[in-house]
């Protein structure tokens, strides 16, 4: 009936196949939580970053998933190309498009997060349970056999320039027309002497209403981000440097110094406050340093 | 402990990342969530490569990382064509095609 | 019906008879304004040659053992079991027609030259006039009931061209309308009766109908008869489809004289003249053709008496007159010769009396009131002696061509010796009367009494382009009766066609019903000249009428009949139709086009343009479809 049918006389024949090793199971039952918890840390970041972060949590326990399962080839491509260069593209984007540009707390289609709660949850225990009941004893043939004394990746090789070298071939096609096609889509055609110069730039500046900078968030804000505005002398956030299309988030702003020796160093100042500094630290020790 | 696991294992986190695309609103991520998806998708291959003695599963897994890196590469630079155009990564805004 | 060899010699040419005339009419009508100036003598020589040809082909097959050649030209239809050839068939009755057409028709061809020289259209009338001719010839010689067809339907448009020749005038158009859908009904009847003939026979040709008639079922031959007659009665204006044929008259009077008396109206004499081996068959369909004939001959006579408008007048006595002529030929054997006769004689006289008219109304301004004539007697005598000459010919006076072909029909009416003989010959003496009666008033009106003109008229003699048609008619409205039956008779020489002719057994003596039949007339002369010629004419027809003379005045209200019984149940099933189409129909589809789109419109509205909602769908899907998959594998 289930297509994997055929499979039950195997794990009839040698029922020790079904089960597997001991650290095996450690290492999924380790592993697993720990993929399902990148993949919902992806879902759930606000932030872009730390979805891209979760993900390539989620793809490092995969990637030792194929190791152990017989694939050390797919799991070294995995960490390579995937979490190493797929989700760095992911965060150079992320980067250029702007990573404060996070995704507000509404949701504006009416009914979508209900619809996919209850379609996720649907989808994910019927699917479950399909694999469930279409696997139940499935054994492990292995690949001891076809990958003979080489290994694996001897046997992945001649499989795929043997077998599946047309695929193999078509693919290189498939990756040259994708690298020209985002060249392409990534291309700015710009008019030959169109580009303006600085002076034009800054005399062109000069004749707007507000020739100097928008205002950043300030010199003791706790963040440089646009979505931080900056403050006015009476502490009120300035309306001209509002970022569009980002809801304006309250400014923290570091307590007032009251004196050198409170600053410490520049960069600490970037990070947490460090009370214990404020409270007159090893203040001596910075200056040494320095 | 059996390979069962590792398959229901691939249907949730196959189920996360469908449920993903449809409440995230930031195209990248959006794209994230496909690429867990075929890298749920990956897992399944594997495993039944090695349920049945094939190694047809692993090139199998293989060539859909090729697919994905270059439907990536493709789709990183429509965002970023259309980012540059609308001045916005949301799904939601690119809605002009419709009744 | 002899056998027709195939035709040698000149006879073999009989499809020249066709093409000169047919040629003609395409120049005339393609060459445009350049043939202005030649067109009508064109139009003259063709259908002069063409008469010259049928009178060498006529001495050419007299000479012939049985007088008739067949001519094969080409295959018209082939299509599985149909095969329509198209070929000629030259025997004694159709060269009798072929004369009657190209003579009497090159006379009002040169006549036509004088009555239209002042016409801007002189030109594209000659055309239509030798598309007729053309047409009309094809319908005579034609082998096959097909042929004929093509012939019939061909002279159908010659005649809605010529009545609507003054398109300009809505009388015109609306009478050529008026003739053109009429005949289409005779016409429906026509094309039926060649249905029956190829579903039954499988030929439509006259050797072969008339070879295998007679393994026809009683009531196929009965309805053929009768599909037949009423194709007849629509080419020739007989009851209950006559009342297209006065209306007619609004066409120039030469068409009148040619189509509409002498030639194309007889054409459903024809008909039935050649399908007597069917006719021979079936009784009912003949008793038919009598009743349709007798009733008609007094429609038309007592319509006749009526009219004020000469043309009028004369289109009803030729209403009447074919009436005869269907009554000779309902006859069977003993009247097929009289009939045909009668027609010859009838195209001589009626075409004369028709051009007659032409030219009394070309000396009065194409005035037609006949209350507005009077004493042209002396002012077109040319006209008043010719136009006489007809009239005693169409009234029977003694020797003249009518008494011989009117009384032969008689005689063979009475001839039949029972009780219906005796009917339809009374019928028929009764009509000869009224003939006389109506064809008295209109010579008195016309040419006798005062002068009635109104004032700014000066009648003057037609020009001898005109006189001239009009005296060789006028002679052989004398002569051709006399020559027809004594001198060379044409029931010898339709012998081919209809066999010996059986010698009659008088039941009355000839001399007798010839006695009372010009003493009837006499009567009608006489009651005329009581009526009409003794009193003062009013000018406008009197008001306060009898119940007869107003029933004839509406010529026994045919149009009101015709309008009460088809044509306002037609609009009214027309509205109907159109209310059920925009409505019913109309409503159906565009209702169900508003429904589409309505509900499209709708659903569109499922495309938000948010790809998060396609992907939930999307979704959707996929669960539904893993649902039933684990739905099915479980059960």
């Amino acid at each position: 009936m289930t297509p994997l049918a055929g499979l039950t006389p195997l794990a009839a024949a040698a029922d020790t196949s079904v089960r597997l090793g001991g650290g095996e199971t450690v290492a999924f039952w380790v592993l697993g939580p720990v993929a399902l918890a990148g993949a919902l840390g992806m879902v759930f970041s606000r932030n872009a970053v730390h979805s891209a972060l979760w993900l390539v949590l989620t793809m490092l326990s995969l990637g030792v998933f194929y190791v152990i399962q017989d694939a050390p080839f797919l799991g070294a491509v995995q960490v390579i190309v995937y979490t190493g260069a797929i989700m760095i593209l992911f965060l150079f984007v992320l980067m250029l498009v702007g990573r404060d540009s996070s995704d507000s707390v509404v949701e504006s289609l009416r009914g979508q997060r209900v619809a996919a709660t209850v379609l996720g949850v649907g989808f994910a225990a019927l699917v479950g349970a399909g694999i469930a009941r279409a696997t139940e004893g499935l054994g492990v043939v292995g690949l001891e056999e076809v990958q003979g004394q080489n290994g694996n990746i001897p046997a992945v090789a001649e499989l795929l320039f043997t077998r599946y070298l047309l695929a193999f071939e078509v693919t290189s096609a498939l990756l040259i027309t994708a690298a020209v096609g985002a060249m392409v889509l990534a291309h700015v055609e710009r008019e030959p002497g169109s580009r303006r110069t600085q002076k034009e730039l800054s005399k062109a500046r000069f004749l707007t209403e507000r020739p100097s900078t928008l205002p950043g968030p300030g010199v003791y804000a706790r963040a440089n981000s646009v979505a931080a505005p900056a403050l006015l002398p009476d502490g009120r956030p300035s309306v001209d440097s509002f970022a569009t299309g980002i809801e304006p988030q309250p400014v923290e702003q570091m307590p007032r110094p009251t004196g050198r020796a409170q600053l410490g160093q520049p960069d600490a100042s970037l990070g947490t406050l460090d009370p214990e500094r404020v409270d007159g630290g090893p203040v001596d020790q910075a200056e040494d340093r320095r | 402990m059996t390979l069962t696991w590792y398959l229901v294992l691939a249907a949730i986190l196959f189920t996360i990342g469908a449920a993903g695309v449809l409440v995230r609103r930031n195209a990248i991520v959006v794209f994230m969530c496909v690429e867990l998806m075929l890298n749920s998708v990956n897992l399944t291959l594997v495993t039944f490569a090695r349920a049945t003695g094939t190694l047809d599963g692993q090139v199998m897994a293989f060539f859909v990382m090729v697919v994905a890196a270059a439907e990536v590469v493709v789709g990183l630079a429509i965002i970023m064509s259309i980012y540059r155009t609308r001045r916005s990564a949301s799904v939601d805004d690119a809605n002009l095609l419709k009744y | 019906m002899a056998e027709a060899a195939p035709a040698e010699g000149l006879a073999a040419a009989a499809w020249l008879l066709i093409a000169l005339p047919m040629a003609g009419a395409a120049v005339l009508l393609l060459a445009g304004r350049r043939a202005d100036r030649w067109g009508h003598l064109l139009g003259c020589a063709t259908v002069l040659a063409a008469f010259l040809l049928g009178v060498l082909i006529t001495v050419d097959v007299a000479g012939l053992p049985e007088r008739s050649a067949a001519v094969e030209l080409f295959t018209f239809i082939a299509t599985g079991s149909l095969d329509v050839r198209a070929g000629l068939l030259v025997d004694p009755l159709s060269l009798a027609f072929v004369l009657l057409i190209t003579g009497v028709g090159s006379l009002i061809h040169v006549y036509s030259v004088g009555y239209m020289a002042h016409d801007p259209g002189r030109r594209r009338f000659f055309g239509y006039l030798n598309l007729f001719v053309a047409a009309m010839l094809l319908l005579v010689l034609g082998d096959s009931f097909v042929a004929l067809y093509v012939g019939w339907e061909g002279v159908g448009l010659a005649s809605y061209l010529l009545i609507a020749f003054w398109y300009r005038r809505p009388a015109a158009a609306t009478a050529a309308k008026k003739a053109f859908i009429m005949n289409r009904v005779g016409d429906v009847g026509l094309a039926l009766a060649i249905f029956v003939m190829f579903a039954q026979l499988g030929t439509t040709s006259f050797e072969g109908v008339f070879g295998s008639v007679e393994a026809l079922a009683g009531g196929t031959l009965t309805a053929l008869g009768l599909l037949l007659l009423l194709g007849a009665c629509g080419k020739s204006g007989q009851f209950p489809l006559q009342s297209w044929l006065p209306d007619a008259m609004e066409g120039p009077t030469p068409v009148s004289a040619l189509i509409h008396a002498a030639t194309m109206v007889t054409a459903g004499v024809y008909l039935i003249a050649r399908a007597a081996p069917i006719y021979d068959q079936t009784p009912t369909a003949r008793a038919a053709v009598l009743a349709v004939g007798a009733l008609t001959l007094m429609i038309g006579a007592i319509a006749g008496c009526a009219y004020d408008d000469i043309k009028k007048v004369l289109a009803w006595s030729t209403v009447s007159q074919i009436g005869y002529m269907f009554l000779a030929v309902g006859l069977g054997p003993v009247g097929y010769a009289a009939g045909l006769a009668h027609l010859l004689t009838h195209g001589f006289f009626k075409a004369g009396l028709f051009l007659g008219a032409g030219s009394v109304m070309h000396a009065m301004g194409d005035q037609v009131d006949m209350r507005r004539f009077g004493g042209l007697a002396r002012k077109v005598p040319i006209t008043f002696v010719t136009f006489g000459l007809g009239y005693l010919a169409l009234i029977g006076f003694p020797f003249l061509s009518g008494y011989f072909t009117k009384d032969a029909i008689i005689e063979a009416a009475l001839d039949r010796g029972d009780t219906w003989g005796l009917v339809l010959g009374g019928v028929a003496i009764l009509g000869a009367g009224l003939t006389a009666f109506y064809m008295t008033r209109l010579m008195l009106l016309t040419f006798a009494g005062k002068a009635r003109w109104t004032d700014d008229q000066h009648p003057h003699e037609s020009p001898p382009v005109m006189t001239v048609p009009m005296i060789l008619l006028a002679v052989g409205s004398v002569g051709a009766g006399f020559v027809l039956v004594s001198v060379a008779p044409l029931a010898d020489w339709l012998e081919p066609v209809f066999g010996e002719p059986a010698e009659p057994e008088h039941v009355i003596a000839p001399a007798l019903v010839a006695a009372v039949v010009t003493a009837v007339a006499a009567a009608g002369v006489v009651a005329a000249w009581l009526f009409v010629g003794r009193r003062e004419v009013p000018l406008t027809a009197p008001a306060r009428v009898s119940p007869v003379t107003r029933a004839a005045r509406n010529a026994l209200y045919a149009d009101t009949v015709n309008e009460s019984l088809f044509m306002r149940p037609g609009q009214w099933l027309t509205r109907a139709l159109v209310w059920v189409d925009n409505r019913g129909v109309d409503g159906a589809v565009n209702g169900l086009a508003a429904a589409f789109g309505g509900s499209s419109s709708r659903l569109g509205r499922a495309q938000t343009g948010f790809v998060r909602t396609y992907a939930l769908g999307m979704l959707g899907g996929a669960v539904v479809v893993a649902g039933a998959l684990l739905a099915v594998t479980a059960g």
